[in-house]
């Protein structure tokens, strides 16, 4: 196999069992996702344990990391390397969060509910991408107009992306 | 009205935990699906590759699911508007916000990455008022 093909092997067999968690840990069903956000009403607790299987496996994977290891079928890491704790970070997840309760879909299950046909899941999933691509027009409008207002001279149009 | 399932939910968990495992330690990437998202639509077409065959994995996930007897998940006690709604929002909110349930509170927590922990704990608490919000409404949950 091609390198590029490995990886791309590792990312569907990745997909797919992130998937299966999902389903099987029941994150696919709003309801209990609601449910698990309902703590004042009929508390669910389920998904809790989901996101401690989850973190229990794979904070391992990140200790060995640490070391001087590079991944298997690629040259390097490539970690977050935002560090600030700062309003976007909060505005933005209240958002999420928000949206979270209203539809009782996050991003993963409402693509793999997708392929299950679900209609809910494509208004939820087609709603999601037009707002990332807001996000992402208004991002480059305000890199474009900060550009054109740069002191420095040379600074020129900012770069497509 | 939904019923406590805490071993099907851990082990769920767990092939969750192993999925991400694979996609750091085979590719070096973050299994954050907000951002494989929104990457793979507008990000670096070198990087559409692993992107699509992942979010692709995700796709069948579900056509096997739809496959099986019983619920094919997926039925939000919701209206379609508000299901639209927070979709929107849900979009706006993980790019703004730089993550969503897999890429900060799963891969984010693991790492132990404070802006995770802060990004998590933010939208759980959010969410949580959001439901108890529309239960007090007269939505019920």
């Amino acid at each position: 196999m091609s390198p590029r093909a490995r990886q791309w092997a590792t990312a569907l067999v990745s997909g797919l069992l992130f998937g299966a968690g999902l389903v099987i840990g029941g994150m696919t069903d709003p309801r209990k996702v609601i449910g698990f956000l309902d703590v004042g009403g009929r508390w669910d607790p389920s998904l809790a344990f989901v996101m401690l299987g989850a973190v229990a496996v794979h904070f391992l994977a990140y200790r060995w990391v640490r070391g001087d290891a590079t991944p298997f079928f690629a040259d390097e890491f490539t970690l977050p390397t935002l560090r600030r704790i700062d309003a976007k970070l909060v505005g933005g997840s209240a958002l999420f969060g928000v949206g979270w309760g209203l539809g009782g879909y996050c991003p993963g299950p409402g693509i793999v509910s997708l392929g299950a046909g679900s209609r809910d899941a494509f208004v939820f999933v087609s709603a999601m991408l037009v707002g990332m691509l807001l996000v992402a027009r208004y991002e480059s409008w305000r890199a474009s107009s900060t550009g054109a207002r740069a002191e420095a001279p040379s600074r020129g149009p900012a770069a497509a992306r | 009205m939904t019923e406590f399932t805490p071993f099907a939910s851990l082990a769920g968990g767990v092939l969750i935990g192993l999925a991400a495992s694979l996609l750091l330690l085979g590719l070096g990437k973050v299994a954050g699906i907000s951002g494989i998202t929104a990457n793979f639509l507008l990000g670096q077409p070198s990087e559409r590759g692993w992107r699509g065959a992942f979010l692709l994995g995700l796709v069948l996930a579900g056509f096997v699911l739809a496959l099986m007897p019983g619920d094919a998940g997926g039925q939000s006690p919701r209206s379609l508007a508000l299901v639209g709604a927070a979709g929107l929002l849900v979009g706006v909110g993980t790019r703004v916000g730089a993550g969503c349930t897999s890429g900060h509170g799963v891969c984010g927590m693991s790492r132990l990455s404070p802006r995770s922990l802060v990004a998590t704990l933010t939208f759980m608490l959010s969410g949580v008022i959001t439901v108890t919000l529309l239960r007090w409404l007269g939505g019920g949950a």
